[in-house]
């Protein structure tokens, strides 16, 4: 039952990917003029000399003068095999630029994910045991500001904060003497001491609607006869609640992975922009700017991959928690 | 089973009351909510009449005022001798150089006052367009003095005209992106719940598909590809339509949700058995009910729209120059230098929060009271 | 195959069984900003072992909270005001290190509601069981794991013993295929079989009392019977005291020794079950007893109208009829099997008869009476209806256009007095729409056209401009009835039109449909899973079964003498509201294909 509902949706994730592929592709196109006259003009701009003939290869390579559904061919064939085009701006291959900051946008975004529930699990729970209790007003208080407040102005208070009353720079992943380092283990540390910045401005927000949702779940849940059942066994309120209301209010928690992921991959563009993370925020914001259209499409692609892949790996979390899933 | 009205004093008027009384009943309880809907209304009023409200032309740039820091309203003026009038005024401020290092910087002048005046004459404009005013709602008690009560930016031009011609903007682009998004989902969202099978099933995946999509990925995208040399106005109809592009899923959803569940309600049946065309069950029987509910995600979708096209400008892949919202406002405050020698650049920051803040505590609210009808209990 | 099992049953002795709960004096507060509601106002009770006690009463007369009182597992913010609760260990019972009849006194009521005191309690001195076998019931646990639970909580079991007595309980409880059951989610199970795996649990520590809250109202009638004789044989196999809570005084006379009604929080009368049903003493208790026998032989206005008024030439014709309703289409998997709601049904319809439609849930009776109203596509076989000139119309395949002239003739009442009334509309308007919308009164006309509509059911004229949610449950159905007599129809299709009302309400309600019977010359079909009400009200029954009618006859006929094995095993399962005769009709069980 349970496998052949993880085969069913994983077939389901091959349309959602071939849409946002084509989705990608359309927005690659989306910009007046094709791509090689903006590359020409480009390279005339610097002064270097246009080859007609790698022009040409290029045309011929890309498809240029064929149909939409050809060049999408084209394009995603390549995709397939990990040749995502041509930066005409950085004047190499979109592969080169994409995975070290495709994989720093998926370490922020999991960090994040993790910083939300280790914040909104226990808040969540606490608001909801103690309704209208004061530490339920001030989560509640958090949960709204968090929620009105744009992750970039959190990071632009903070960074304010930081270089007024610190005198330190807050933005960045990395300490200078590691920013074009190899990968070491003192990289990864110092990662991991930059990162929580970051982590905690996305995480506002989503922590925010999380703590949101968990408590207005559990309240539901606390109601239901089975808990009633369950204190009717002899069970004591802590086991109770952690075995039953808090084991139902479970199920948004794990689908957070599936609308959060989208909600996280989006707020860090800007919130990376700001604080001039080296993720892929920046860099696609940049290509989107200077109209560097494959490098921007390969961006929009992952990060839409991202996201479908996450709700895959949420619905399957959620069978796997909930048998009633399991059977629908 | 009782109905959710609970205050004696309304008992015998409730037997009576139609199904919009029951809701503003239902509403008026919830106290934030009546509170957020007063601060509402006061935005979208001074957005409508941002040129009576400023007391400057946004635009107007000022070499000598070029980061003004902000003035405090004083409403009490002590004279020399120690008596005392009600009058509203601000201190001068003065310009300096430093010496050394030829910094300039504002020091407070005490002993400059800059009298203002409510309802004072200024320079006559157009309101919104239509017809001309004289009067504004704060000026100069002087023609031709300057004040900042929300500082100046770094061309010299007054703050808080530009936040409140910004509110005009930041405020319609949520209600007319809403609109459009309430077009498509209300059809959407109607046809799928009204119609069902194979119809509904497509448009539930796409909704699915939609919402699987990261947002501003893709909004950026879509900006992206607008034409640069578009005219403001295109260019902000352009922005609507593309944020009511993703946020049109939200309201479908609900319509839909409540189409079906209005489709399997008993008097909805005993309409169609009552001889009620089709159009007369959609809109006496169904649309009535689902009114309220639609009214409620408007509300919280209208803060949404107002946080994607403050990201979007902020960004500089929104609204752009001259066109002023809360958004481009952000923009000035981008790097790290110019807050920290002007954190009144937030400010446009702090009007989002506000607003977003209301919006969303009145849908809230509105939600609460949208079904009026529902029993207590399961 | 039908199969009788006797009951077993003594009266008498009542005294002789030792006491095992008292409840003395009573009181529950629910506090809240506008003051404290007593829910529970001064109720005293007593529990022996091996006997039944049943409290009966309407809803909202806090029967219920003294259950939950008793193990201090109230709602928030409810609390015991006064009054004490007694729990006795006899040696007898687990737990108690006495022996040789010594007796420990344990008063619940003064143990702390979290306390591991009366945690020890709950389960395993006293168990108890609900009205919702699903939504008691964990649906993301296996029926096993919360059995094991209840086990290992007072227990001290290794893991494997406890299944094997989790199993063993599913077993005494009659859930086929314990070995399997065991690691099943509730979901997976009938509504009947989840109040078996729920009672499993309740008996996993041999508990010396049971509470059984409304243990069966959610169930069909046949189901109910077998969870009633259920738990009289565990009851009577491990010595249990019960408490049965419910509204039925069917089910009090099948299964109490001694009876507690309660109103308003306090136990108006109280005493062993055959003072209480032979020589009421409340009039409360005298008003219940008779609502209820009422609803169990013919209406003597109904026999006296037909009497004078026979039935005349069949109005309505269903020949052949069937609906299925197709298996969801799924992507990437099988489409789900179709249903056959109606299966080849033939009826007739004469005038001024009132048929009636009886079945318990699932029997295609709801679908049928839509069927008939035109509201599904799709159908099998005809249905011809005979015009006022004697003309036939076959109303399936007709357009929505044609169906409209012949849906005056044909009108319908609902089943839910609360979604059947656009809540957004007042009673004028809603009365009004019919006429209205087919363009026959409007204006002045229309208003006093409604009003006598509103007399006629029984409600003042004023009624008209309030909305539905000023009405009670009885007076919405009211308007519901003035509405479909509205357009002056010759057919009322009635879907279940009582059986969202309290028990006085409804013989009010069927009295009021022969009133209309007998003035406007109307002609029902009357859907419900009563047999008491069908008994009183309808004229013939038609029993279904599965999508099929199985037996056809004079409702009286049908009733003492019934033809078709479903039908007995479905009438010999109704509790009758008599005491002395439980028992006596013997149960039978109906096994298709037998």
């Amino acid at each position: 039952m349970l496998l052949a509902f993880i085969v069913r949706r994983i077939l389901w994730t091959v349309p959602f990917l071939i849409a946002v592929s084509l989705v990608s592709f359309a927005l690659i196109q989306a910009p007046p003029g094709d791509y090689l006259t903006s590359f020409a003009a480009t390279l005339a701009a610097s002064g270097d000399e246009v080859d007609q003939g790698r022009l040409e290869a290029l045309r011929e390579r890309y498809g240029l003068d064929q149909p939409f559904l050809v060049q999408y061919w084209r394009w995603i064939s390549g995709v397939l095999q990990g040749d995502f085009g041509i930066s005409f701006e950085w004047q190499q291959p979109v592969a080169n630029l994409i995975w070290e900051r495709m994989g720093l946008s998926v370490c922020l975004a999991l960090g994040t994910l993790l910083f939300t529930w280790a914040v909104a699990f226990p808040v969540g729970i606490y608001s909801a045991v103690r309704k209208y209790s004061i530490g339920d007003y001030v989560a509640t208080t958090f949960g709204f500001i968090g929620l009105a407040t744009p992750n970039f102005l959190i990071a632009l208070v903070l960074m304010y904060i930081g270089v007024i009353y610190f005198g330190s720079d807050v933005s960045g992943l990395f300490s200078e003497e590691y920013q074009n380092a190899p990968w070491s283990w003192g990289k990864v540390l110092d990662l991991l001491a930059h990162l929580w910045i970051p982590v905690i401005i996305l995480g506002t927000s989503s922590s925010a609607s999380l703590i949101r949702i968990m408590r207005a779940n559990l309240l539901d849940e606390l109601h239901k006869p089975y808990v009633v059942t369950a204190r009717a066994k002899g069970l004591s309120e802590f086991t109770l609640l952690m075995r039953y209301p808090v084991r139902l209010a479970l199920n948004p928690f794990v689908s957070t992975i599936g609308w959060a992921f989208p909600q996280l991959i989006s707020g860090a563009v800007i919130t990376a922009f700001v604080l001039s993370l080296p993720t892929s925020g920046p860099l696609l914001l940049q290509a989107l700017l200077a109209q560097d259209m494959y490098l921007a499409g390969a961006f929009i692609l992952l990060l839409c991959s991202l996201t479908v892949v996450g709700m895959l790996v949420s619905d399957i979390l959620l069978a796997l928690i909930d048998p009633r899933v399991r059977y629908q | 089973m009782s109905v959710a009205v609970t205050d004696p004093r309304e008992h015998r008027t409730a037997e009576q009351a139609s199904q919009w009384k029951l809701m503003w009943w239902a509403f008026r309880r919830h106290r934030l909510a009546r509170w957020s809907l007063y601060i509402v209304v006061a935005l979208y009023a001074i957005g409508a009449l941002a040129e009576f409200f400023s007391p400057f032309d946004p635009d107007a740039a000022s070499a000598r005022d070029v980061f003004h820091p902000p003035q405090a309203i004083n409403f009490i003026d002590t004279a020399p001798d120690g008596s005392w009038t009600i009058r509203p005024w601000v201190q001068g401020h003065r310009l300096v150089r430093d010496r050394f290092t030829l910094e300039q910087s504002f020091v407070v002048d005490p002993n400059r006052k800059i009298y203002l005046s409510f309802f004072g004459k200024a320079e006559p404009v157009k309101l919104a367009g239509l017809f001309t005013i004289e009067r504004r709602f704060l000026t100069a008690a002087e023609q031709g003095e300057r004040f900042f009560l929300f500082g100046a930016d770094r061309l010299g031009r007054d703050m808080l005209s530009r936040v409140i011609h910004g509110t005009r903007i930041s405020l319609s682009i949520g209600l007319v992106g809403v609109a459009m998004s309430l077009v498509l989902g209300l059809l959407l969202g109607g046809i799928s719940g009204y119609y069902g099978g194979t119809v509904d099933m497509a448009i539930q995946r796409v909704i699915e598909f939609i919402l699987s999509l990261p947002t501003i990925p893709i909004w950026l995208g879509l900006t992206a590809a607008l034409p640069q040399d578009w005219s403001p106005l295109t260019r902000y109809f352009a922005i609507t339509i593309i944020l009511s592009l993703v946020t049109w899923t939200e309201l479908a959803r609900v319509v839909r949700g409540r189409f079906l569940a209005l489709r399997g309600e008993d008097f909805v049946t005993a309409a169609r058995l009552d001889g009620c065309s089709q159009a007369r069950i959609i809109f006496r029987h169904m649309l009535p009910s689902l009114a309220s509910h639609v009214i409620a995600s408007i509300t919280l979708a209208v803060p949404l729209m107002i946080l994607a096209e403050t990201s979007l400008s902020f960004l500089g892949l929104g609204l752009q120059p001259p066109t002023i919202s809360w958004g481009v406002l952000l923009k000035e405050a981008q790097n790290i230098r110019s807050i920290a020698q002007a954190p009144w650049l937030f400010i446009p920051g702090g009007a989002v929060c506000l607003a977003v803040l209301a919006l969303n505590f009145l849908g809230d609210g509105l939600r609460d009271a949208a079904d009026p009808y529902a029993q207590d209990g399961r | 195959m039908p199969d009788t099992m006797q009951a077993a049953w003594s009266p008498g002795e009542a005294e002789a069984a030792p006491v095992v709960l008292e409840v003395q004096g009573l009181a529950v507060d629910f506090p809240s900003r506008r003051g404290v509601f007593r829910a529970v106002d001064g109720v005293d009770l007593v529990l022996r072992s091996g006997r039944t006690l049943a409290v009966v009463g309407e809803s909202g007369s806090g029967k219920s909270v003294t259950a939950r009182a008793i193990l201090q597992i109230l709602d928030q913010p409810g609390r015991i005001a006064a009054g004490r609760v007694l729990l006795h260990r006899h040696h007898t019972t687990k737990g108690a290190a006495a022996s040789g009849g010594a007796e420990e006194v344990v008063e619940l009521s003064a143990l702390a509601p979290r306390s591991a005191a009366i945690r020890a309690i709950r389960g395993r001195d006293i168990a108890m069981i609900f009205q919702e076998p699903m939504s008691s019931l964990s649906p993301v646990h296996t029926i096993g794991a919360q059995i094991i639970e209840a086990i290992r909580l007072h227990d001290r079991l290794g893991k494997r013993a406890a299944r094997e007595r989790a199993i063993d309980l599913l077993r005494q409880v009659e859930i086929p295929r314990p070995e399997t059951a065991v690691d099943r989610y509730t979901f997976e199970f009938s509504g009947g079989m989840r109040q078996r795996a729920m009672i499993a649990m309740a008996l996993a520590c041999n508990p010396s009392v049971l509470i059984a809250d409304e243990p069966t109202t959610a169930l069909d009638v046949t189901t109910q019977a077998e969870i009633l004789d259920l738990i009289r044989r565990l009851q009577a196999s491990h010595g249990m005291a019960v408490m049965l809570i419910t509204h039925d005084m069917g089910v009090v006379a099948e299964m109490a020794d001694e009876v507690a009604v309660m109103r308003h929080g306090q136990v108006v009368e109280r005493g062993p079950i055959l003072d209480v049903f032979e020589r009421p003493q409340h009039d409360y208790t005298r008003m219940l007893l008779g609502a209820v026998r009422a609803l169990d032989r013919p209406s003597p206005r109904r026999l006296a109208m037909r009497a004078a008024n026979p039935p005349g030439a069949p109005l309505l014709r269903i020949e052949a009829l069937r609906k299925v309703f197709p298996g969801q289409r799924r992507i990437f998997r099988a489409a789900a099997p179709p249903v056959i709601a109606v299966d080849d049904v033939t009826l007739e319809l004469r005038a001024g008869e009132t048929l009636g439609v009886v079945g318990e849930s699932g029997s295609g009776k709801t679908t049928l009476g839509r069927c008939v109203m035109g509201l599904f596509d799709g159908l099998g076989g005809r249905i011809e209806y005979v015009g006022r000139d004697g003309s036939q119309t076959n109303l399936l395949g007709l357009r929505e256009s044609a169906l409209r002239p012949l849906r005056r003739e044909i009108r319908m009442v609902f089943q839910d007095p609360f979604s059947s009334l656009n809540p957004r509309m007042t009673v004028e308007q809603i009365i009004g729409e019919p006429m209205l919308v087919n363009g026959m009164l409007s204006g002045a006309a229309l208003q006093r056209r409604v009003a006598e509509l509103l007399e006629m059911v029984g409600l003042p004229a004023t009624a008209m401009e309030r909305y539905p949610h000023a009405f009670s449950g009885g007076q919405r159905q009211r308007i519901g009835i003035a509405r479909a007599i509205a357009l002056d129809p010759r057919v009322i299709v009635a879907d279940e039109p009582t059986s969202a009302l309290d028990v006085s309400l409804r013989s009010q309600v069927l009295d009021l449909l022969l009133d209309l019977q007998q003035r406007l010359g109307l002609s029902f079909i009357f859907i419900s899973h009563d047999i008491g009400v069908i008994r009183y009200f309808c004229d013939r029954v038609a029993v279904m079964y599965r999508g099929k009618v199985v037996e056809i006859g004079e409702t009286e006929a049908v009733c003492t003498a019934p033809q078709h094995a479903y039908t007995r095993a479905l009438l010999s399962a109704v509790p009758h509201p008599d005491p002395r005769r439980r028992g006596l009709s013997g149960r039978h069980r109906y096994t298709e294909g037998a």
